[in-house]
C-alpha cells in the first residue's frame, strides 16, 4: 500500500455522560482501513459505552463521529449499520429460535433497499441467501446451517453472532468482547477466525484477553476512566511504562 | 415461521374441511340445534379472525395490545354509519371505506403507542381502546350507549346482479369461513415475506434487529396497522351478522377476551389463536348450557390451561406433533 | 364557578385520589417487586366491600365489620399467591395476565353466587352521618372527610414503614431491582407472600371504607382495576410516589371531568393518561 493510510472511522472529542458520570471523555480515535485496532482497559473504563456510541446505540453528549469523512453523529443504530459499521454484542445476541441460516439470512436481508415487501417469501431472494451462506461459511458454521441457534454450544453461538455481522456486509467490524465467557478451545478457534477477518475488514476489537489482543491487533488503545491513556502500535504500547503500571501490570494476568 | 409438522398440517386441514362441511351435515347431526350452531360457528370464525390479527401483534411482533377491540368495534360502527337507514349499502363501497378508515385509525393509535414498550404499551393501547369505547358510549353519535342497528344488510352485486345474499345464514357462514381461511393464508404469506421475517425477529429481540440495520419502529407500526385493519374486517363482518353494533364491542373486556384467546391458543402460532377462539367460545357455550354460574368453570379452565400448558394449545400441539414427526422420520 | 363549589370538587377529587392510591399502591408494589401483573387486584377491592356488607348483617358496627373483613382478605390473598401465582414467577408476564384473568372470572362468579346481582348500599355509620354547612346551599359530608383522613393516615403510615423499617427496606430494594432481593439473602417467598397479602388488604380496605359513599355491585372490581392501572402507569410502574401523585391527578381529572364535560367524563381520565405517556413514555417517576 502506498500513500496516506485511509481513515474509515473517526471520532473527535466524543463524549458521553450519564447524569454526572462521564463514561467517555473527549475520545479521539482514528480507525484505519483494514487495520485491526484493539481497545483495552479495565472494567468501567468506558469501552462498551464507546462501542455503543460508535454504532449509534447511544446518542453522544458531545463530539462527533465521521464515517469515511461523512458526519454520522447522532445517527440511529440501524442507519449506522446500513452504512457499513457492523457490531457484535458482549452478551450473546442471536435469535435463538431461528436456524443459523435464518439468523444470517435476516442480517443479509438488511442489505435489501427495503424490507417492506409483503408477498414473495423471504427465502426466495437469491442474493440474500448467497450472502447469508457466505457469512456462515466465513464464520465457520457452514456445517451448522439448519441448526436452531439456541440449541448450539455457547462458542458456536458467539461464532454465529459474528456471522450475522458479516452477513450485513460491513466495512468496519466492531466486536465487543467476542471471547467473553469462552473456554480455551473455543477461544483459540475464535482467535483464528478473528485473525482471518482482520485481513479483510477494518476491525475494532474490545477485549480483555491480552494474549488474543496481542496476536490479532496491530494498533492498541488503552482506555482508563473514559479517557485514552495511550494509543499506538501494539509493540510500543506493550512496552510503555505508563500502560504497564496503569493496566497491564500484575493485574493483567487476571484477565 | 417455520413449516408446520406434516401430521399437524393434516389434522388442521381435516378440521377445516369439517368446518367447511358443517352446513351440509349439521342438520343431520344436530337436528334441533343446527341453525343455532351455524350462527354460533359463524360468530366464532369471525372471532378467530380477530384473534389471529391480534396474534400478529402479540405473538409475532411482541406488541401486547389491550385495545385491539377498538378496531373491531370501529369496523362495525363504520358499517352502521355508512349504511342508509332503510336500504342496502353497496358492499364494494362500504367495505373498502371501512378498511381504510380503520387502517387510518390504527396507524394513528400505533404511531402514538409504539413509543412506549412493555406494560406501558399494554396500558396505552388500553387507554386508546377505552377512549374509543367512551367516544361511542357517551356521545349521542351513532346511538350512544344503546348502539346502532344495521337494518338492511349490504348488497353484494356485480353489474347489478346480486351474487351473495348476506341475509342468508348459510351464505354468511361461508363468508366467515372464507375470511378465516383467507386471513390465515394471508398472514402466513405475510410472515414468510421479508417484512414478516423482520417483524418476527422484532418479537424475539428488538434491539438486535436495530443493530442489523432495520428500524423497528416502522415495522412495528405497519404490523400494528395491518393487525388493526384485519380486526376491523372482523368487526365489519360481525356487524353484518348481528345487524347491530354497540360500544361494548370496543371495550377492554372484548380486547381482553381476544387476548385470552391468543394466549390460550398459543402465541405466535397463528393457528393456535384461531383454535383458542373456538375453545374459548365453545367452552363458554358449553358451560352456559350446564350452569348459570358458567364463569366459574370458565375461569378454572383458563387457570388450568395456563398452569399445565405454558405455550398454550398451539404450542402443545406443535410439541406433540413435532415429536411424532421425528419418530416418523426415524430420528 | 363558585369558589365553594370549586373547593368541594377539589376535596372530592383529592378524596377519590387518596382512595385510588390505596388500591394502586398494592398494584404497583406487586408489579414492581414481584413482577406480576395482577388483574385480580380489583377483585380484592370488591371482596372487601362485599365482606363488609355481609358482616354488617351480623355485627352492627362498620368499624368492627371492616376489622373482621381484613384478615379474611389477607388470607385469601396469601393463599392465591402461595397456591397459584407462585408457580408463574419465572413465566412470561402474559401467563400471569391469563391466570389472573381467570381469577377475575372466578371472583365475579363467586360474588354472584354468594351475594347475587343486586346493587347494595351501606349506611354511613352513626356519628359520621352529618354534613358541614359551607354556604346557604352547599354542604360537605363528614364521612368523606373522615375517609380522606383515613386514607391520608394510611399513606403516611405506608411512607414510614417503607422508609424506616427493615420490611420497607426490602420493598425499596425489590422495587428498584428485583434480583437484589434474592442477593440480599431475603426470604423471597415470605416477602412475596407478604407483599401480595398486604396489597390485598389495602385493596379490600379501600373497597370497605368506600362502600358507604359508593354502591356495592357486580363489576365494581373491574372498573377500579382499570382506573388503578391508569394510575400506576402514569406514576411509573413500581413507584409508590408516582402512584400517589398519579392517583391525585386522576382523582382530580375524573372529578372535574364529570363537572366540566359530563358527556366525556371517562374520556378525560384516559386522555390524561395518553398525554402523560406520550410525553414521558415510562410514566412520571419510573
Amino acid at each position: 500500500m502506498t500513500g496516506e493510510p485511509k481513515v474509515v472511522l473517526e471520532t473527535r472529542g466524543l463524549t458521553k455522560s450519564f447524569g454526572g458520570l462521564v463514561a467517555v471523555n473527549s475520545a479521539n480515535y482514528r480507525f484505519v482501513e483494514r487495520q485491526a485496532h484493539a481497545i483495552i482497559g479495565p472494567n468501567g473504563a468506558g469501552k462498551s459505552t464507546f462501542v455503543n456510541l460508535l454504532t449509534g446505540h447511544f446518542p453522544p453528549t458531545g463530539g462527533e463521529i465521521l464515517f469515511k469523512g461523512q458526519q454520522i453523529t447522532g445517527f440511529p443504530a440501524h442507519k449506522v449499520s446500513r452504512l457499513g459499521v457492523g457490531r457484535s454484542y458482549q452478551k450473546t445476541n442471536v435469535f435463538p429460535v431461528f436456524s443459523c441460516f435464518e439468523n444470517c439470512r435476516l442480517a443479509a436481508q438488511a442489505q435489501l433497499p427495503s424490507s417492506m415487501r409483503f408477498l414473495r417469501p423471504a427465502g426466495r431472494y437469491k442474493e440474500v441467501n448467497e450472502q447469508a451462506d457466505r457469512a456462515l461459511a466465513l464464520c465457520g458454521l457452514g456445517s451448522r446451517r439448519d441448526r436452531v441457534a439456541g440449541t448450539m454450544s455457547y462458542g458456536e453461538q458467539r461464532q454465529l453472532e459474528i456471522g450475522m455481522v458479516l452477513a450485513t456486509n460491513p466495512e468496519v467490524l466492531v466486536l465487543d468482547e467476542p471471547l467473553a465467557g469462552m473456554g480455551k478451545e473455543e477461544s483459540e478457534k475464535m482467535v483464528g477466525l478473528l485473525k482471518d477477518l482482520a485481513r479483510h475488514f477494518t476491525l475494532i476489537l474490545i477485549e480483555h484477553d491480552m494474549d488474543a489482543v496481542f496476536s490479532i491487533a496491530e494498533v492498541l488503545t488503552v482506555m482508563v476512566n473514559g479517557t485514552v491513556l495511550e494509543s499506538g502500535p501494539v509493540e510500543i504500547i506493550r512496552a510503555s511504562k505508563a500502560v504497564q503500571d496503569a493496566y497491564l501490570g500484575d493485574g493483567a494476568e487476571a484477565y | 415461521m417455520s413449516r408446520l409438522p406434516r401430521s399437524l398440517a393434516v389434522v388442521l386441514t381435516l378440521s377445516v374441511v369439517l368446518l367447511a362441511l358443517y352446513p351440509v351435515f349439521g342438520q343431520v347431526v344436530f337436528p334441533n340445534k343446527h341453525a343455532f350452531l351455524m350462527q354460533k360457528l359463524t360468530g366464532i370464525m369471525i372471532m378467530a379472525v380477530m384473534a389471529m390479527s391480534l396474534d400478529l401483534l402479540v405473538g409475532v411482533a411482541g406488541l401486547v395490545s389491550l385495545g385491539h377491540a377498538a378496531f373491531f368495534g370501529l369496523g362495525g360502527y363504520m358499517l352502521a354509519m355508512l349504511s342508509p337507514e332503510y336500504a342496502a349499502a353497496n358492499l364494494w363501497l362500504v367495505l373498502p371505506a371501512t378498511l381504510i378508515a380503520v387502517a387510518f385509525a390504527a396507524a394513528i393509535v400505533g404511531y402514538l403507542s409504539i413509543r412506549t414498550s412493555g406494560i406501558y404499551f399494554i396500558m396505552v393501547t388500553l387507554a386508546f381502546g377505552q377512549m374509543g369505547f367512551y367516544f361511542f358510549n357517551d356521545s349521542k353519535f351513532a346511538g350512544g350507549s344503546d348502539g346502532a342497528y344495521i337494518m338492511v344488510k349490504p348488497a353484494v352485486e356485480i353489474l347489478g346482479v346480486s351474487v351473495l345474499n348476506l341475509g342468508d345464514k348459510r351464505t354468511l357462514y361461508y363468508v366467515g369461513f372464507g375470511t378465516l381461511v383467507g386471513v390465515y393464508l394471508l398472514l402466513r404469506v405475510l410472515l414468510a415475506s421479508p417484512f414478516g421475517r423482520v417483524v418476527s425477529a422484532i418479537g424475539v429481540n428488538e434491539n438486535r434487529v436495530r443493530g442489523l440495520g432495520f428500524d423497528p419502529v416502522v415495522y412495528k407500526l405497519v404490523a400494528f396497522t395491518i393487525g388493526g385493519t384485519i380486526a376491523g374486517l372482523a368487526g365489519f363482518l360481525a356487524a353484518i351478522q348481528y345487524g347491530f353494533v354497540n360500544p361494548a364491542t370496543l371495550s377492554w373486556h372484548h380486547s381482553g377476551e381476544a387476548l385470552v384467546m391468543v394466549i390460550l391458543g398459543g402465541m405466535g402460532t397463528l393457528f393456535g389463536p384461531a383454535i383458542g377462539a373456538f375453545v374459548f367460545e365453545l367452552a363458554r357455550m358449553g358451560f352456559e348450557a350446564m350452569t348459570d354460574h358458567w364463569l366459574l368453570p370458565m375461569g378454572a379452565m383458563i387457570i388450568a390451561i395456563v398452569l399445565v400448558l405454558p405455550k398454550g394449545i398451539g404450542g402443545f400441539l406443535l410439541q406433540v406433533f413435532s415429536a411424532r414427526s421425528k419418530v416418523e422420520d426415524g430420528q | 364557578m363558585d369558589i365553594w363549589f370549586f373547593l368541594i370538587q377539589v376535596m372530592n377529587g383529592v378524596q377519590y385520589g387518596l382512595l385510588l392510591f390505596l388500591v394502586a399502591s398494592g398494584l404497583t408494589l406487586i408489579f414492581g417487586i414481584m413482577g406480576i401483573i395482577n388483574l385480580a387486584h380489583g377483585s380484592f377491592y370488591m371482596l372487601g366491600a362485599y365482606l363488609t356488607f355481609w358482616l354488617l348483617q351480623t355485627v352492627d358496627s362498620l368499624f368492627l365489620a371492616i376489622l373482621l373483613a381484613l384478615p379474611i382478605s389477607a388470607a385469601v390473598g396469601y393463599l392465591i399467591e402461595a397456591l397459584l401465582v407462585r408457580v408463574l414467577y419465572r413465566r412470561d408476564h402474559l401467563d400471569q395476565v391469563l391466570l389472573t384473568y381467570g381469577l377475575i372470572l372466578i371472583f365475579n362468579e363467586a360474588q354472584r353466587m354468594l351475594w347475587g346481582g343486586d346493587v347494595h348500599g351501606i349506611k354511613v355509620p352513626g356519628g359520621l352521618d352529618w354534613s358541614i354547612r359551607l354556604t346557604e346551599t352547599l354542604s360537605y359530608p363528614v364521612y368523606r372527610i373522615a375517609l380522606s383522613a383515613v386514607c391520608a393516615a394510611l399513606a403516611g403510615g405506608m411512607y414510614l414503614v417503607i422508609q424506616r423499617t427493615r420490611f420497607g427496606m426490602w420493598i425499596r430494594a425489590g422495587a428498584s431491582n428485583r434480583d437484589m432481593v434474592a442477593a440480599l439473602g431475603i426470604n423471597v417467598k415470605l416477602l412475596f407472600g407478604a407483599v401480595f397479602a398486604v396489597g390485598a388488604v389495602l385493596a379490600a380496605l379501600s373497597g370497605a371504607i368506600a362502600a358507604p359513599i359508593n354502591s356495592i355491585g357486580p363489576g365494581m372490581g373491574d372498573s377500579i382495576l382499570i382506573i388503578c392501572f391508569v394510575v400506576v402507569v402514569i406514576g411509573g410502574v413500581g413507584s409508590i410516589k408516582g402512584a400517589f401523585l398519579g392517583a391525585l391527578l386522576i382523582g382530580l381529572a375524573d372529578t372535574f371531568g364529570k363537572v366540566l364535560a359530563p358527556d366525556f367524563a371517562s374520556f378525560s381520565v384516559y386522555g390524561v393518561m395518553a398525554v402523560v405517556l406520550l410525553v414521558k413514555p415510562r410514566g412520571l417517576f419510573a
